[in-house]
């Protein structure tokens, strides 16, 4: 723990720390562009000089120099300031004057700094030089004549998302960022160079010339793309969320955010259900609340009193909405509510045993990592960051399943579940002496009844458990939670065969098998479940009102409202307390804060943010053998880009889908 | 510089050099210098690699030799990295060539020393030849660049062809060389100057005269 003094404060930094890190522990601002703190230390921007004794006398670049005991640095020299005056000068020298048509304006660094740090005018006369535009992909637009070559891009690509394709070609005054003969950058995490660019290099080409950062208003939210729960911001403007951009949180998204998650925003305005509608003689037509809730009734009244109503959850429902079903259905006397809607039928009565227990800033510490069908890459890109880090720094991870590209060293065991049974002797090796090691479950491991004999696999260590199942929904743990879970899964409930079916944004249930049944489909997009509904109630999506999500790892996390729902669509709980007049039953709320305040007195753990404690693991059974896994394991998920109904309605998901997926190059429509 | 970009992806490129490997003797040296580093360091040996393929491109091409796309992919894949990686290599080092080039590759010297030597008229003199900066002769025989200093200030003006020095040089010095060249000759590298053998002073030394025969302590003269 070395004392070193800042600008005559006398502070001790940890060990390994550098100046800059130091300098910020005492509360100085240092100017940087290269340096980031997930990314390696380039050193090349040279913004963030200071003068440091002992040392030469000349100014050093603070976020490569180690901090050392008895070291004097000062930031507020002439020196300092008039070093950084000059790397400003020399920054702009080349950057173009474009501030008012660049996007990257009101929230860029170098204007900022430039404002901040430098000489207020430039002495240069001569030509500027110019770059040609790189093409990235259909996420990433580029102006290169505006970057400054910190190369945070190259670096995150190569040490983060781990898929080497930005590079710098090219040498001095000449360097151009590129990718390999212009090919879009082709991975899930892409975007995530554009916050991390410090100039208008490379903006959002999707938000390009959309919007101005302080012409927004900005909402705390949470990613309902997977069942990572990344936060977000939500920048709306009037009624549209113009974009959605990550929050830092360590524990769970760090800085990052999905591809998908950053960019389905577009699908919150397109193919909306903004009114009311009835399915009659086999067509849909427009009609009002009062006729449908009537229709609703008299579908009900003609049922018997029991198990005449089921509830059925989509993927992006927040846990209130659930709640106010489960209330509404458990008020008509039924208590048919199932979440899991591809059939899934693992056990849910012990939540640990369907949770991610080692939480994702736990598993880039576990040392011997065993994936059961689970594309990660795909089904939560977020944790696939995580499992490279615990990669890097040695963990052996083997995956059961198919072949998928993964970003670190991985042993694929086969595609057959049964290998469970049955692992290779490096494995169980490798697995036993591990100080922490851990087992990933996905849904693809889940549907071929993986789970049980996962949970045989010996990964708890003291203060330590490696059990985890990855969950790809973000209404799943909540549902759980929530008690939506039949025993048989969904087939218990078509078997029930109700007289109504709620079905909360539910699009990927195969509605055939509900033929007898009334089909209310309440939710926001006109997708599956619309498609296959007898009346759509207008909903609200994830951006249009609070609510509490809960991630695979059984993080309650809250989302706040960013915009109003378009049209006559309501809240998901306000058209449930309607409903519940209509069939003339109580659900015990009046108001949101009562739905809240109910739901958080059924389930406590939905109160508090943070970790759900959900208990031990349940105790592997004595003396009998784990059920067996068997079969072929396939991935649920067939295109990264459009897993949900938003991200199908969206057109830049679509565009991503055709070039990035499916490889057609789509001509420019300009 | 603003001329260095790699040959454009065509389907000819792809049709001409997409089946390149390694010859036996190239393959040779390649694994020779991967050798040199430690496991899992394979990728160091990335700038030798480059090197043996340009020069193998060479000899199939009979010129200096230059980095289609596909060579510089076929090194990638050889060790095992991101092609990105290896065309970041290749453009920042200028002895990489990217464009073909002829059978010599004249690179001239232009920084102070040789251009206070006159190596102005050197461009001149291979201008007269027909050469054009950054352009194949169209007898194939030249590629004509401007390099930056080759560390031969003491014999200025140079130039380099292909693998050899050329020193001390006038233009008609350059001249009977690219001469000898083009009449499948090799002339003498180094310096062209006569008497002389390398970078000593002509006519002798003209400092630390004492030293020549003796070892002779200055520091009583300082």
């Amino acid at each position: 723990m070395p004392k070193v003094t800042v600008d005559g404060q006398e502070i001790e930094v940890p060990n390994g720390a550098t100046v800059l890190q130091a300098c910020e522990l005492a509360g100085k601002e240092i100017p940087r562009f290269c340096y980031h703190e997930r990314l390696s230390i380039a050193g090349n921007c040279r913004m963030c000089l200071v003068e440091v004794k002992p040392g030469p006398p000349k100014p050093q670049a603070s976020c490569a120099l180690p901090a050392t005991e008895g070291q004097e640095i000062r930031t507020d020299t002439p020196m300092v300031k008039s070093a950084r005056e000059g790397v400003m000068e020399f920054l702009l020298i080349n950057h173009p004057l474009d501030c008012p048509i660049c996007d990257q304006g009101g929230e860029c660094d170098l204007q900022d700094q430039s404002v901040a740090y430098g000489r207020g005018g430039s002495r240069y006369h001569e030509n500027k030089r110019a770059v040609t535009e790189k093409y990235m992909g259909p996420l990433i637009k580029t102006v290169m004549t505006r970057c400054i070559h910190c190369t945070r891009c190259v670096r995150f690509s190569e040490e983060i998302a781990g898929v080497d394709e930005i590079g710098a070609l090219y040498r001095g005054e000449d360097m151009q960022i590129t990718t390999y003969l212009e090919q879009a950058a082709e991975h899930e995490l892409s975007a995530n160079v554009i916050d991390l660019c410090p100039v208008g290099a490379l903006t959002s080409r999707p938000y390009a010339f959309e919007a101005r950062p302080w012409e927004l208003k900005k909402t705390l939210s949470i990613d309902v793309s997977d069942a990572v729960g990344a936060n977000i911001r939500l920048d709306s403007r009037g009624r549209e969320v113009m974009r959605a951009l990550p929050r830092i949180n360590d524990d769970v998204n760090e800085e990052w955010l999905s591809d998908k998650g950053r960019y389905m925003v577009d699908g919150l305005t397109r193919k909306r259900l903004d009114r009311v509608w009835i399915r009659r003689k086999g067509k849909l037509q427009p009609a009002s609340w009062e006729e449908a809730f009537k229709a609703i009734a008299k579908a009900q009244k003609s049922s018997g009193p029991q198990g005449s109503i089921a509830a059925i959850a989509g993927d992006l429902v927040d846990c209130e909405t659930m709640f106010a079903a489960k209330r509404l259905v458990n008020a008509l006397g039924s208590t048919l509510l199932e979440g899991r809607q591809t059939g899934m039928s693992y056990p849910a009565t012990n939540l640990a045993a369907v949770n991610f227990n080692s939480t994702f800033a736990g598993i880039e510490t576990a040392d011997a990592i065993l994936i059961v069908g689970s594309h990660v890459r795909w089904e939560a890109p977020l944790v696939n960051v995580r499992l490279r880090k615990a990669a890097k720094a040695g963990a052996k991870v083997f995956v059961v399943g198919p072949h998928w590209d993964t970003t670190y060293p991985a042993e694929f065991l086969g595609d057959d579940a049964a290998v469970l049974h049955d692992l290779p002797g490096h494995v169980t090796e490798a697995l036993a002496k591990a100080r922490r090691p851990a087992v990933i479950v996905g849904g693809a491991g889940l549907a071929k009844g993986a789970l049980d004999a996962a949970l045989a696999l010996p990964v708890q260590r003291e203060g330590w458990n490696g059990f985890n199942v990855l969950h790809m929904a973000a209404s799943r743990m909540g549902g759980l939670m929530l008690g939506y879970a039949q025993k048989g899964g969904i087939k218990d409930i078509v078997d029930a065969a109700p007289k109504l079916v709620l079905a909360l944004g539910a699009d990927e249930v195969d509605w055939s098998a509900f033929a007898g049944s009334l089909k209310v489909y309440i939710g926001h997009h006109g997708d599956k479940g619309a498609h296959a509904a007898d009346i759509i109630l207008p909903a609200a999506a994830y951006s249009e009102k609070d609510g509490t999500y809960v991630n695979t790892e059984g993080r309650v996390q809250f989302a706040e409202k960013a915009v109003f729902a378009p049209g006559d669509a309501r809240e998901d709980w306000t058209i449930l307390r309607a409903l519940a007049d209509a069939l003339g039953v109580s659900v015990g709320f009046d108001s949101f804060a009562e739905l809240q305040a109910a739901m958080i007195a059924e389930v406590p753990a939905l109160g508090e943010e943070g970790l759900a404690n959900y208990g031990a693991l349940p105790k592997p059974g004595k003396g009998r053998a784990p059920k067996r896994a068997t079969g072929r394991i396939a991935y649920p998920i067939k295109d990264f880009y459009l897993t949900n109904a938003i991200a199908r309605a969206s057109v830049v998901m679509q565009e991503c889908s055709a070039e990035l997926v499916h490889g057609q190059v789509l001509e420019a429509a300009e | 510089m603003a001329d260095r970009s790699p040959a454009p992806d065509t389907p000819e490129l792809r049709e001409r050099w997409g089946g390149f490997e390694f010859s036996e003797a190239w393959a040779a040296k390649a694994d020779a210098a991967i050798a040199r580093y430690p496991q899992g360091r394979q990728r160091s040996a990335v700038m030798a690699l480059l090197d043996f393929a340009q020069r193998q491109v060479g000899e199939e091409t009979n010129t200096q030799g230059w980095l289609p796309l596909p060579v510089i992919e076929y090194v990638a894949d050889y060790l095992d990295m991101p092609v990105i990686r290896v065309l970041e290599v290749a453009t920042f080092y200028f002895m990489y060539n990217l464009r073909p080039v002829g059978r010599f590759h004249v690179q001239v010297c232009g920084t102070t020393p040789c251009m206070l030597r006159g190596s102005d008229d050197l461009f001149a003199a291979c201008k007269k030849r027909g050469m054009v900066k950054g352009h194949v002769s169209d007898d194939g025989l030249w590629t004509l660049t401007e390099v930056e200093c080759m560390g031969n200030c003491a014999t200025a003006p140079m130039v380099q062809i292909n693998d050899d020095n050329y020193e001390d040089l006038t233009p008609e010095r350059l001249d009977a060389i690219l001469d000898a060249l083009a009449a499948g000759q090799q002339p003498k590298t180094g310096t062209q100057e006569p008497g002389r053998h390398t970078s000593e002073p002509v006519g002798g030394p003209t400092t630390l005269k004492e030293m020549v025969t003796a070892n002779h302590d200055y520091r009583g003269e300082w």
